[in-house]
């Protein structure tokens, strides 16, 4: 990473928690877990609250289809990083890869619901242009999505937006595929608090 | 719904209003986008608008200039939440238009 105190600034208490995933894991500690767990009260405690409430609070959104939205701002956003750890969370969650590629790949001719692929176009929007008009908001509302399916899907918009912000602005290191799968377990298993 | 309204209050003002390693002055210009110098402004005007092309050199240039790395930490963090922020609110705006609200009145903290 690009700051020496999110590789290795943190606490004697944080850096024995450290080892003890490198044990029981059997991966190295990804590193957006040493950025949030660096200075938490700063960064990492608030934000977790806004991305636990976005992605596991009350939704009628599955987990799933939170964890694919979460991948599309990501790829949107060109942050390989967090597009290859979502995809694999939405893939465990759904229990379908092949869904989660196809959304990745071509998100028009993805197998998959249109009130979720009107969100998806949505959020890509909202991502890539920063703004939306209300006409994109009917569109959306139209294929049956309600107003508060929006707003939860825009809140995913945002945490991943900071995030992925983050883990291109600090150089996150790409692990290898076995350290996401890893990850995302642990996320199904815990969430993101 | 998942309703983030408090905590994403709770965040930015953390990050904004609290005490930080940089001046309140500086992470709100940093979550504004506005007002930094060289070479601070390159760094948080890509985390804001191509984060992803962020290079090793931009981080190391802007700590050359005598910025403490606890110090970029903080200000790419509010570069990032005010950016998302932006996004955010201008959509929440649109939707309560759609749905035939006055979007000031109805998100007003």
């Amino acid at each position: 990473m690009r700051l020496a105190i999110l590789d290795s600034g943190h606490g004697f208490a944080t850096k024995a928690l450290f080892a003890l995933i490198r044990v029981f894991s059997g991966q190295p500690v990804l590193d957006v877990i040493k950025l949030v767990k660096y200075r938490a009260d700063f960064y990492g405690g608030p934000m977790s609250r806004v991305t636990h409430g976005a992605m596991r609070g009350p939704s009628a959104w599955s987990v799933g289809d939170r964890e694919l939205m979460a991948a599309l701002v990501a790829k949107t956003n060109e942050c390989t990083w967090c597009t290859q750890a979502h995809a694999a969370v939405a893939s465990g969650a759904y229990r379908d890869a092949a869904r989660v590629s196809a959304v990745l790949s071509d998100l028009e001719t993805a197998p998959i619901e249109e009130p979720l692929r009107a969100t998806l176009r949505l959020l890509r929007k909202v991502t890539r242009e920063q703004t939306v008009a209300p006409e994109d908001m009917r569109a959306v509302l139209a294929a049956g999505v309600s107003p508060e399916q929006i707003e939860d899907a825009l809140a995913v918009c945002f945490a991943f937006n900071v995030i992925g912000r983050l883990a291109d602005a600090f150089g996150f290191v790409q692990p290898g595929p076995e350290a996401f799968e890893a990850g995302a377990k642990y996320l199904l298993a815990r969430g993101y608090r | 719904m998942s309703d983030i309204t408090q905590a994403r209050r709770a965040l930015v003002a953390r990050i904004l209003e609290e005490r930080g390693e940089a001046s309140r002055a500086q992470r709100r210009a940093a979550f504004d986008g506005a007002g930094l110098p060289e070479p601070l402004r390159t760094l948080i005007d890509k985390v804001a608008k191509y984060a992803h092309r962020i290079t090793d050199e931009d981080v190391a240039s802007v700590r050359s200039s005598g910025v403490r790395e606890d110090e970029i930490f903080e200000l790419v963090v509010c570069a990032a939440v005010g950016q998302a922020s932006r996004q955010y609110d201008a959509a929440l705006v649109a939707l309560d238009i759609a749905n035939g609200k006055d979007g000031h009145a109805a998100r007003d903290s």
